[in-house]
């Protein structure tokens, strides 16, 4: 008989290699997929995973879609250590990219040099402002963060569509809802010339170090640590739950916030009704994929900032769906789950005692 | 009066979706798991649901593929987080993330096509009452049929025995699995009962209340529907009221739009979001009145000793 059974210690090996089984699984996957349609599944799968980064353009486009997920990501790593269920950075993401267009709108033709930190700033706060929702309804109304930052996710949507249909729409854009392009002192400096590819992805980066700081080396991340993985203790401790929960949302508000800015100053260069293919929701995945590691969440970024152009790669190349990334992007997840089991519990075949006996009991309790 | 009739006729169907998957996700928080997947679940339902009719021209195949459909979903949650124990906050968001990627890239040759939906059928007598009876008595079969589910559910959970079951598992799964419950069987059920239902309310949506297939096109009702059963501290009766609640609120844009409200369409658009946070609001302020309605045992998981 099958058994599942709790191993003595967390298996360390499993715990990286599971990413990489998932990653795995999901290609074997989708193999099986496109032969299912009656594609070419080798041709599909380079179309997907190696095409869009076979040249220096493609790497470039990699990195711009890496950034935004990368900062997201930062930001919920912080939440996600500590259990608090932030599902928020789209939210938060997109009142950044509003926040941000709204001064960079306002400013105009202006130049000077103040502009740019201004319109980067206006995303940060914007993002901030709206995870202080979340956070102010989680420690003093004691509302579940799940489910308020996903009603604010829906809401910050249509405060987005108002935008671009109102007061950000430009008067002369022949009634499409979006605003004026921005002034060159509001956009991001490219990265590599003759790129897209701005220093959104330096902040990104940036954040993972930073992350990798708090975690490793500061008082307030060993907090979020311990209120993680057991609240009680923290609370013994001493550790104000209220506090940090304050700290994990509005950091991660800041990050996502300026993600959201540095898509409308980047690549984009206004606010557009899809400035967000979804960013902060894949960013969930890259936190759980990448372990939650300021390394991992990096490597992790720039796989699923591979999914999105290996989806668009496929719609264009083979006529598929371009959900094919959401689809995708599912399974991992789905498969890395699965795989996670095996972090804390092995399979054991063993006979079935006789009736009438049974075996001490594991020890409960579990860890993500 | 006519337009009283209308506005409670037309909350009848927009709460209709929310009262199934609120059902369904109801029994499966009282078993003490927490499936955070509805989202999914209903749009991999609605897809479903809308191309066995499109194909086969029957509502009926539309339904039962859209439950079995939900069910299966359901299935790969229960594998993570029943059996594999793992956290059900993930697991539930991965099967959002899975179900709106899946059912985008199934239902993508599908967008834009158009069947016949269900029809409203009137009640004899009933539907003669005043204002009430076209409000109530007028409706599709679905929405019947949701009634009677909720009676089930009602009745099942105060009177029967395997009501009892299920709440001592969701109680105190340590004490059910002592008394000889199983208690892993009786989880992988009450999921299983939550994915249908979640597939009969996504069907409602592409069958019933707008017959076509849009991607994302439950825009939150999921979620919504997990607001709800905390609105309704896990009981069934409160359950109805909320989602009614809940549905006028979801039309509320489209009353004032009619009365001549000249306000901007996307701000009215997220009423039914911001009155979801308000409701949350309202029902979760006493912390201690949450936590003594809270199944005891809701998000962990459990391994019977072997």
């Amino acid at each position: 008989m099958l058994q599942l059974e709790r191993r003595p210690e967390a298996s360390t090996t499993l715990r990286w290699l599971s990413p990489l089984l998932a990653l795995a699984l999901t290609v074997a996957t989708g193999f099986l997929l496109f032969l299912g349609m009656g594609k070419d599944p080798i041709q599909a799968l380079t179309f997907f995973f190696i095409t869009p980064i076979s040249d220096l353009t493609g790497l470039a486009e990699l990195g711009l879609k890496t950034a935004p997920l990368l900062l997201c990501a930062a930001g919920l790593t912080v939440c996600f250590r500590a259990r608090i269920w932030n599902i928020g950075a789209e939210g938060h993401f997109l009142i950044g990219a509003v926040a941000a267009s709204a001064v960079a709108v306002s400013v105009g033709e202006a130049g000077g040099f103040l502009v740019l930190p201004a319109v980067l700033l206006a995303g940060i706060a914007g993002g901030m402002a709206w995870a202080a929702i979340a956070a102010f309804l989680k420690t003093h109304l004691n509302c579940n963060e799940i489910l308020t930052t996903i009603m604010l996710n829906y809401i910050a949507l249509n405060l987005l569509l108002y935008a671009v249909h109102g007061p950000l729409k430009d008067p002369y854009g022949f009634g499409f809802p979006q605003s004026v392009m921005f002034a060159d002192a509001a956009l991001l400096p490219a990265l590599i010339n003759g790129t897209r590819l701005h220093i959104g992805l330096a902040f990104g980066l940036l954040a993972a170090v930073a992350v990798w700081v708090l975690f490793a080396r500061s008082f307030i991340g060993y907090q979020l640590n311990v209120v993680g993985e057991d609240h009680r203790a923290a609370a013994f401790a001493g550790f104000s739950a209220r506090r940090l929960t304050w700290f994990a949302l509005l950091v991660g508000g800041a990050t996502a916030g300026l993600a959201g800015a540095a898509e409308v100053t980047g690549p984009i260069g206004q606010l557009v009704p899809q400035v967000s293919p979804g960013y902060g929701y894949t960013a969930i995945i890259v936190v759980f994929l990448g372990r939650m590691h300021a390394l991992g969440i990096i490597a992790a970024s720039a796989l699923l900032a591979l999914t999105f152009i290996g989806g668009e790669m496929l719609q264009i190349a083979m006529n598929m769906p371009k959900a094919v990334t959401a689809m995708f992007q599912g399974m991992l997840l789905f498969y890395l789950l699965t795989c996670d089991a095996f972090i804390h519990y092995r399979i054991r075949f063993r006979r079935p005692l006789p009736a009438g006996l049974s075996q001490p009991a594991a020890p409960a309790g579990q860890e993500l | 009066m006519d337009l009283l009739t209308n506005i409670l006729a037309a909350t009848v169907v927009a709460g209709t979706p929310l009262l199934l998957v609120a059902l369904g996700e109801l029994i499966c928080e009282r078993s003490g798991v927490l499936n955070l997947g509805q989202e999914g679940m209903m749009l991999m339902g609605a897809v479903a649901g809308f191309i066995a009719t499109l194909s086969t021209g029957s509502l009926a195949a539309g339904i039962v593929t859209a439950m079995l459909t939900g069910l299966a979903m359901s299935m790969l949650f229960a594998v993570m987080a029943v059996t594999l124990s793992a956290n059900q906050y993930a697991a539930g968001l991965a099967l959002t993330i899975f179900g709106t990627g899946l059912s985008a890239f199934v239902g993508a040759g599908f967008v834009g096509q158009s069947i016949e939906g269900f029809e409203k059928i009137a009640i004899p007598l009933l539907s003669d009452l005043p204002v009430l009876g076209r409000a109530l008595f007028t409706q599709d079969l679905l929405v019947y049929f949701s009634w009677l589910v909720f009676a089930g559910v009602a009745l099942f959970l105060r009177f029967s025995r395997g009501g009892l079951v299920l709440r001592a598992v969701g109680e105190s799964p340590g004490a059910a699995n002592a008394n000889g419950l199983r208690v892993l069987t009786v989880r992988y059920l009450a999921v299983a009962f939550g994915g249908a239902m979640a597939g009969l309310a996504g069907a409602y949506l592409s069958l019933a209340y707008t017959p076509m297939w849009t991607e994302n096109m439950t825009s939150g009702r999921g979620w919504i529907a997990l607001a709800l059963v905390v609105f309704a501290s896990w009981r069934p009766g409160r359950l109805l009221l909320g989602a009614y609640l809940f549905g006028a609120a979801s039309i509320l844009h489209l009353v004032l739009q009619g009365l001549g409200w000249r306000s901007p369409t996307e701000l009215l658009a997220m009423l039914p979001y911001v009155v979801t946070i308000l409701m949350l609001i309202l029902l979760s302020f006493d912390p201690v009145r949450t936590r003594l309605n809270t199944p005891l045992s809701l998000g962990q998981p459990y391994r019977p000793g072997h």
